[in-house]
């Protein structure tokens, strides 16, 4: 059977509900999870211990896109097409600053917005857990703590006994 | 409000702090007095530099308590005392304008009558850059500042005894938003004034943003040395969360980012237009030494805090933040004395002794007063909250209903 749901979803109340409810699960060995609320909850990504990975990407971006950006000046000026302008040297650069400042800013930015799309799994047309009960409640005001049925603890009876321990408002099967 | 939560150690250390403040200040003063004898123009040099350092932190705190008064948040609220505290240091340091004063001809070239009158652009300046109207406006200014600190203090005090009291909190609203702008510019003025003013035949019309900017990256610098400093005593250990110290270290990223943006436009506009009435000024603080300050300014002043609080790991230990924040402090003293010195020896560094004496007899009165305030005084706002020591229920967004 556990093979047949992507897992088991516990409705809660309150962020303080699903906050405990996730360290709870995490303390029990549950380690496939996810948990789904409203507003971001800076404890449940501790808890749940999620990395994100983003920032190094973003700061990687930036520096391609300062040594690009410098590159690109520094060919067009001193190799590919020397000029002298106003009797400075070809390499003149306090004047390339602004274009590496605003290189480096295009391309983190674009960096940020795609590497976070990429990293949290999109273009992702289709996810199970909207098959849950209510679900669409989790822009409103209810909290959801997802057990899924990868977890090597997963069992359908015990993990559904364990949800119930923790006050939820309704614990329901995710169908996959 | 009453220190009863608070930890009678921390409150005694504040008090030896303040005791040891004055004994430096007083040490400092009797050497700063000795120092006159010695060298009278270097003295006042000296002094300049030291005098505007602490100036600078006190405005900054001033500018940071009116952006807290108008859009703050818990970060603004966790340094609000502080930063009141470090604005009652204005009527002293307005004291020690009169030092300024009597040091006006060591100081400024266009006090001289006999220069001036040899000098077409000094005539032309000279309805502005005389000494009557100079002492008459920082007097201005300080009024002002004075004025202001003095209100918002007043005003945030009796909501603590009278949190419901919505034209108090409508009044301190009113004064800030418009009193930012005043900020603005009355720091650009005094900047012009005390320190443009020393080359009196050069001039760049984003120096007093530079000079602002800087000030209020001293004022958080301070103020983030302060708090790391007690965040392990009651009452702060239960208020400070995570949050609000990597709250202050993104506004003191974001105070040194704009301050090298506006430092670096004034170079890139000078070196691009190349005139020689202009580049004077880079080359008296770029040639015989001074070149190193200038790269040691960049340095330390920009990339390394700047690449440290991009760090996430910086903004959550108050150890690092504090390490950052008083490299930053400390930086701000170089660029102040880069920014001063050299107009008194161009092309030459010196390595005036005194400068480091002022700095430190200023200081330690400015400490004295500070401690004294802040012991005085509750340590956080109670009117708001948000600061509540046992936390609110969260509740969801409205907006989601």
């Amino acid at each position: 059977m556990s093979e047949s749901v992507y897992g088991l979803i516990a409705k809660f109340d309150s962020p303080e509900a699903v906050v405990e409810a996730t360290r709870s699960a995490r303390e029990a060995g549950y380690r496939r999870m996810e948990a789904y609320t409203p507003f971001p909850i800076e404890e449940l990504a501790e808890i749940l211990e999620f990395k994100p990975k983003i920032q190094y990407l973003v700061f990687l971006g930036g520096l391609i896109g300062a040594i690009g950006g410098f590159g690109l000046q520094y060919y067009a000026s001193v190799i590919s097409y020397p000029l002298i302008i106003g009797g400075r040297p070809f390499n003149s650069w306090p004047a390339f600053i602004i274009i590496v400042f605003e290189m480096t800013i295009l391309v983190a930015g674009i960096v940020a917005v795609f590497g976070m799309l990429g990293l949290s799994g999109f273009p992702m047309p289709y996810h199970s857990v909207f098959n849950a009960k209510d679900f669409r409640l989790v822009s409103r005001d209810k909290f959801f703590l997802v057990i899924e049925s990868r977890d090597p603890r997963f069992d359908a009876q015990r993990t559904r006994a364990f949800l119930e321990s923790l006050n939820p408002e309704e614990v329901t099967e995710v169908q996959p | 409000m009453n220190h009863s939560q608070a930890d009678e150690k921390l409150i005694s250390r504040l008090k030896s702090m303040q005791t040891l403040s004055l004994i430096v200040g007083v040490i400092g003063l009797i050497a700063l007095i000795a120092g006159y004898f010695f060298a009278k123009d270097q003295f006042f040099q000296s002094y300049l530099v030291g005098w505007t350092f602490w100036v600078q932190v006190a405005l900054g705190a001033l500018v940071i308590l009116m952006i807290q008064n108008t859009v703050g948040g818990r970060w603004g609220l966790v340094i609000q005392r502080l930063v009141e505290a470090a604005t009652t240091t204005l009527p002293f340091l307005a004291v020690g304008f009169i030092v300024i004063i009597i040091g006006i001809p060591h100081l400024y070239e266009w006090s001289h009558a006999d220069v001036v009158a040899h000098d077409e652009l000094l005539q032309s300046k000279s309805a502005y850059l005389n000494t009557p109207f100079f002492i008459a406006r920082t007097v201005f200014y300080f009024v002002i500042w004075i004025g202001v600190a003095w209100l918002l203090r007043k005003w945030s005090a009796q909501l603590d005894d009278d949190p419901e009291n919505a034209s108090l909190r409508k009044k301190l609203r009113n004064l800030s938003a418009p009193g930012i702008l005043v900020f603005g510019l009355t720091v650009t003025f005094a900047s012009v004034d005390w320190m443009m003013s020393l080359e009196p035949h050069w001039y760049s019309t984003i120096y007093g943003i530079m000079f602002g900017v800087g000030a209020m990256a001293a004022g958080f610098s301070f103020a983030i040395i302060i708090l790391m400093r007690m965040v392990k005593y009651s009452p702060w250990k239960d208020v400070i969360r995570t949050i609000d110290i990597s709250d202050l270290g993104n506004w003191l990223l974001a105070s040194i980012m704009l301050w090298a943006y506006v430092a670096f436009s004034q170079f890139l506009i000078i070196w691009s237009a190349n005139i020689p009435e202009e580049t004077t000024w880079y080359l008296a603080r770029t040639q015989g030494g001074w070149q190193w300050v200038a790269i040691l300014n960049v340095f330390l002043h920009f990339f390394l805090p700047f690449f440290f609080l991009l760090v996430r790991g910086t903004k959550k230990a108050p150890g690092r933040l504090l390490s950052i924040a008083l490299l930053v402090l400390a930086m701000r003293f170089l660029d102040l004395f880069w920014l001063i010195f050299p107009a008194f020896t161009p092309g030459k560094i010196v390595f005036p002794w005194l400068a480091i004496v002022a700095w430190i007899a200023m200081g330690g009165f400015f400490m004295a007063i500070f401690f004294r305030q802040l012991t005085k005084a509750s340590f956080f706002p109670t009117y708001d909250s948000r600061l509540a020591v046992h936390p609110v229920k969260e509740e969801a967004p409205s907006h989601a209903s």
